[in-house]
């Protein structure tokens, strides 16, 4: 197997080295670099979608803005990600997120430590806290493999939704809740039923066999037997008491 | 949508995903819209997940997830459209046929619709009747070949 290539670049006047192709924001990062991101995860795809990690690059004499989550690094580049381009840019699109999600914790921390009080924009009444940044879409599909959830309509219209608002593919996992990054999608559990609130997706959950402790929904456990072909009684026992067993 | 007339599309496009567009745009030919029933199946034959054909389906304006008239009237409210008066044909014609754009007429004849620009500006105000693009148009003249649909039918064939 050959080895993979080495490149070297700069970031802010910093010579560092990764390999080549890989996305330049896991890069920077690595190195201790702060830039601010919403969309991005290190187990999903790149998908560009909040723009905040925006930095210039350098790239044979010319300079353009670009979202470093999902900007391949090469040879030779200069990246820079505090400029003053860069900052106002942010600011900007900092304001435009802090109207769509104005009660999000993390949007309202980093619009203060970028200088934000306020929006000028007019916050959107019924914001429900979501940026459309569809990273509950990519673990759906790219880590869980449930395929429940996916980007409906386009344009102001868009949203996150599953197919004909019937979320008979959703597991109840909360995945999507794990890694939401304004918390818009909220998980209830009520004596033995998960609730996905967005989703609208209720399910009931499996007692332990030891402790009689509801644990994970049944859907989700029949889902996962299924395809990973487990025997059918490899979930009896809830996590808790499985270790105890061993 | 029989099994045998979904059958017939599939193999069209040699049931292959990658077809997937062609293949709703079939459907969408053949029922005037795309039945969730139909999708589903489609979903289960070309191991495509059902959410990714609904996201297509909800994307493009030539889909309709709800089932649509036996005529499609699209009023064009591009700019050069409501320069020339595109918003009063079509408060005229939502008065008359009583439906919102976007909506079917509960005799299931009419279906109204709207659209951003159809590149023909120079035939401004423009209405478009099943396909057939008329341009100059009035409120008034556009009811009348509503009315007239036979005469305008026979016309596009």
């Amino acid at each position: 197997m050959s080895e993979k290539e080495l490149v070297r670049f700069q970031i802010d006047g910093l010579e560092v080295e990764a390999e080549k192709g890989q996305m330049l924001l896991p890069v920077a990062l690595e190195y201790g670099f702060e830039i601010p991101h919403l969309c991005y995860h290190e187990a999903v795809s790149p998908y560009g979608a909040c723009r905040l990690c925006l930095v210039e690059v350098t790239k044979g004499g010319r300079t353009r803005m670009t979202t470093s989550c999902n900007y391949p690094v090469d040879a030779g580049i200069e990246v820079a990600t505090a400029t003053e381009n860069v900052l106002r840019a942010r600011r900007m699109i900092l304001e435009m997120l802090l109207a769509r999600a104005p009660h999000s914790e993390t949007i309202l921390t980093m619009a203060r430590s970028a200088g934000i009080e306020e929006t000028r924009f007019p916050i959107i009444d019924d914001a429900d806290g979501c940026i459309l940044c569809g990273l509950c879409e990519r673990v759906c599909r790219e880590v869980v493999g449930a395929n429940a959830i996916t980007f409906v309509n386009r344009g102001d219209k868009r949203e996150m939704a599953p197919p004909f608002w019937d979320p008979m593919a959703c597991i109840a996992c909360g995945a999507c809740v794990y890694v939401c990054p304004t918390d818009c999608i909220k998980m209830e559990e009520q004596g033995d039923e998960r609730t996905i609130v967005r989703w609208k997706r209720t399910l009931k959950m499996q007692p332990c066999k030891s402790c009689g402790k509801p644990f994970a929904p049944q859907f989700q456990l029949n889902w996962i037997v299924d395809r990973v072909q487990l025997p059918k009684d490899f979930f009896e026992l809830c996590p808790v008491c499985r270790k105890q067993k061993k | 949508m029989t099994g045998a007339q979904l059958e017939k599309i599939l193999k069209k496009h040699d049931n292959q995903s990658s077809n997937i567009l062609a293949i709703l745009q079939d459907i969408q030919a053949s029922e005037n819209y795309l039945p969730r029933k139909t999708l589903e199946e489609v979903s289960q034959r070309l191991l495509v997940p059902l959410t990714q054909i609904y996201h297509l389906a909800t994307f493009y304006r030539t889909f309709s997830l709800t089932p649509r008239g036996r005529h499609v009237v699209t009023v064009c409210t591009g700019t050069a459209c409501h320069v020339k008066g595109a918003a009063s044909i079509l408060n005229n014609l939502e008065r008359e046929l009583k439906v919102q754009p976007g909506e079917t007429t509960t005799n299931k004849e009419y279906t109204l619709e709207t659209v951003n620009c159809l590149g023909s500006c120079a035939l401004a105000p423009l209405v478009v009747i099943d396909g057939t693009y008329h341009g100059r148009m009035l409120g008034t003249t556009v009811l009348s070949m509503l009315k007239g649909e036979k005469k305008g039918a026979s016309k596009k064939s």
